[in-house]
């Protein structure tokens, strides 16, 4: 899939039962399908449709993407960090072709 | 008595509008007209959009490209403050080159690999990461041996042209501060590009802004690179004064 560069914020370390920020940032047109080129002719839509995070293999965010989303989606949210494990990330194009990108929560206890 | 008053006024104003650019304001960056919105996502480099194209221009410049098999990095190993003296005068060629057409010039020449069109995805990647190691610190004073360059680049700015027959200093002089439909009007500097544009979904130079300002006037736009619109990227290096650099700025 098209997604050239992914940008995902972790906190290098959390504190156990502190919520943390996560963040991600990917590249992508987002192409509404409403727009028209020079010529004239319509641009087809091309455009993710669905994110999901997931932290130690339980979904904490799912969102559906429609075509009124701008290019380049920032997704920011909250969650609250237990133990350490993995956060996945997943977005699906509108072909259902899928990009998945992991990183590691690092959990500390106090 | 009084139509000798009205006289010399007009004497007075004729030579005040004759005598060249009066413009003298402290220069303020586009980023003092942008919403608080939009100033957030530039000032936080992660949320940056524009921070996408200096992620890749960071792997393009360690990528080998082309018959010579070298990497941008291979010959410039700290680009920091290059971006400063940009546009400057090719030794090889003789000509004036923007940051953007200098990193065309390096591919085709020293690396000996395809040429890459100047608002592609790789001019404007290798340019943003360029243009962000010199973020912070104030584009260089323009030398003397550019004066006829710099001076076609003024007079260009200055010059009426469209059928608004508008010159670029009736919004960016004359008019900054006041809305242009949803747009407040900046005093029109160069210290953030490539900038990424909300309007535009990506990234894009100087001279796509100037393209449209251009069109926006109804003007004949020139081609993106071409020799006019860098004179005036080189007159706007020196109007900027103090600004520092921005780059990836974000606008509206």
């Amino acid at each position: 899939m098209t997604l050239i560069n992914t940008r995902i914020s972790v906190p290098p370390q959390a504190q156990a039962n502190t919520v943390v920020e996560i963040k991600t940032l990917v590249s992508h047109p987002m192409e509404s399908g409403y727009r028209i080129d020079y010529m004239g002719e319509m641009i087809p839509r091309n455009i993710l449709t669905r994110f999901t995070c997931e932290y130690l293999g339980q979904p904490v965010l799912e969102a559906e993407f429609g075509p009124g989303i701008a290019a380049n989606p920032f997704m920011a949210f909250n969650l609250l960090a237990t133990t350490t494990g993995e956060l996945v990330f997943t977005w699906t194009d509108q072909h259902g072709e899928v990009s998945t990108e992991t990183r590691t929560l690092l959990v500390v206890d106090p | 008595m009084r139509s000798h008053w009205r006289l010399l006024l007009t004497v007075v104003w004729l030579s005040a509008s004759l005598s060249g650019h009066l413009w003298a304001a402290e220069p303020r960056s586009g980023y003092a007209f942008q919403s608080s919105d939009t100033q957030t996502l530039q000032d936080d480099d992660f949320q940056n959009p524009g921070m996408l194209w200096v992620d890749q221009g960071e792997v393009l410049f360690q990528t080998a490209a082309g018959n010579s098999g070298k990497a941008c990095v291979d010959c410039h190993a700290d680009m920091q403050g290059v971006a400063r003296s940009f546009p400057q005068r090719n030794p090889d060629t003789g000509q004036l080159m923007s940051l953007t057409q200098q990193i065309q010039h390096c591919r085709t020449t020293h690396q000996q690999a395809t040429p890459i069109r100047y608002e592609s995805t790789p001019a404007l990647a290798l340019s943003a990461y360029i243009g962000y190691q010199s973020t912070g610190l104030p584009f260089a004073p323009v030398p003397a041996s550019l004066a006829m360059e710099l001076e076609r680049g003024e007079a260009y700015y200055y010059q009426r042209k469209g059928q608004l027959n508008l010159g670029c200093q009736h919004c960016h002089e004359d008019s900054v501060g006041e809305m242009l439909r949803g747009d407040k009007i900046s005093q029109g500097h160069g210290n953030g590009y490539p900038i990424y544009r909300l309007e535009w979904q990506s990234a894009g130079s100087l001279h796509r802004r100037l393209r449209s300002c251009d069109i926006g006037v109804r003007a004949q736009p020139h081609q993106l690179g071409s020799q006019t619109y860098t004179e005036v990227e080189l007159f706007l290096r020196q109007r900027a004064g103090s600004l520092p650099l921005e780059v990836p700025a974000v606008r509206r």
